[in-house]
């Protein structure tokens, strides 16, 4: 029973990925079904990235916010590379900073650095431990704390109810 | 419904432009690589995103939502590697840069 | 002039900027200080190499080129992947 969820969520994943390539057809619609319960039924005791996922009301608006969130920052960042590139001056003033997370679990952490490495004008270099190494295409912060506010906690605090 | 999917991957292709032109402008490794990473995948994904509302066939839509998931997350992890390698490598950062964290606390542990 | 020879000409014209692209991204290749450089114009390409085919797959009419793209992403990533390693690792 403690496998359960992480089993069932594999399933509906590599079934969901099956659908996407191969269509719609009941004879391949009956194959996948198979093949993604085989499969997950013997990875299941190795993959631990599903584990942490919570399933809830709340975790779902989360994700349904979060997703609009990112996609707004994609938008941004990408008129900011495009304001960066076609000024005359090229005005950028580049370091590495260092910022923290709260976030345990993996597949959160690997969230965070892409939705980083996306968003206006930063980009992950290095994960140790808690502590996340940024460059920062504009660095307005001087210490830890103050990055941490401008860099991650507008994602972390909807990843924390997702991922716990 | 045409038109609308040309003017989306218009607007796609243009990000593309950009990012290359951004990569020819920066001074160093990791400012080329946040120009090349953020304008390639928002660009190739609205390149995508206008060729199926222009084009829409049915099997071509379910094959392009693969490619942009694809797109969506192994281009960030790439570039993360490749920023990750270049700076263990020992690549200078431009001249401009302020500070350097990571550098200060690797000198810090030997 | 109706509509859908406009967006014909307009869907044109974006492939052409993205080629571009390329060749600009291409200078990069050969300019490139470091091996850094090169990896990340690399990249760059690939992907929009990857737009490109798929706009071939809707012009010709041809989904099989679909999957030429995505094998063509896969090995590309792996590739980058490949050449982080082989920098860590120092020569």
């Amino acid at each position: 029973m403690k496998y359960f969820k992480s089993w069932f969520l594999l399933s509906i994943f590599l079934f969901i990925f099956w659908l996407l390539l191969a269509g719609t057809d009941l004879q391949e619609l009956i194959v996948g079904i198979a093949v993604s319960i085989l499969i997950s039924s013997i990875l299941v005791k190795n993959i631990s990235v599903f584990d942490d996922i919570k399933i809830s009301l709340k975790a779902f608006i989360c994700t349904i916010v979060y997703i609009c969130i990112f996609m707004v920052e994609l938008i941004k960042s990408n008129f900011d590379v495009a304001f960066r590139v076609l000024h005359p001056k090229l005005p950028i003033n580049p370091g590495i900073v260092k910022v923290r997370t709260e976030l345990k679990s993996k597949l959160g952490r690997i969230i965070l650095a892409n939705s980083i490495t996306l968003t206006p004008g930063t980009l992950t270099v290095e994960i140790q431990e808690d502590y996340y190494y940024i460059h920062w295409i504009d660095v307005t912060a001087e210490d830890i704390d103050r990055s941490t506010e401008l860099i991650v906690k507008k994602f972390e605090k909807y990843l924390e109810v997702i991922f716990g | 419904m045409m038109l609308a999917g040309a003017l989306i991957t218009f607007l796609g292709a243009a990000f593309l432009l950009l990012g290359s032109i951004g990569l020819l402008r920066m001074p160093d490794v990791y400012n080329r690589m946040q120009a090349g990473t953020k304008t390639s995948t928002l660009g190739s994904i609205l390149f995508l995103i206008g060729i199926a509302v222009g084009f829409g066939f049915k099997v071509f839509i379910a094959k392009i939502l693969i490619l942009i998931l694809f797109i969506l997350i192994t281009n960030p992890i790439s570039s993360h590697t490749l920023a990750r390698a270049a700076h263990f490598f020992g690549i200078e950062l431009t001249e401009s840069t302020v500070r350097d964290n990571l550098k200060e606390d690797e000198e810090g542990d030997r | 002039m109706d509509s859908s020879a406009i967006a014909k000409v307009i869907y044109d014209i974006s492939a052409l900027m993205a080629v571009s692209g390329i060749v600009l991204s291409f200078i990069r290749l050969i300019k490139g200080p470091t091996i850094a450089d090169r990896a990340v114009s690399l990249d760059v390409m690939t992907i929009i190499a990857i737009s490109i085919i798929v706009y071939i797959a809707a012009i010709t009419g041809r989904i099989i080129y679909l999957d030429v793209a995505l094998v063509y992403g896969l090995i590309s990533f792996l590739g980058v992947v490949a050449i982080a390693r082989y920098l860590e690792r120092g020569f």
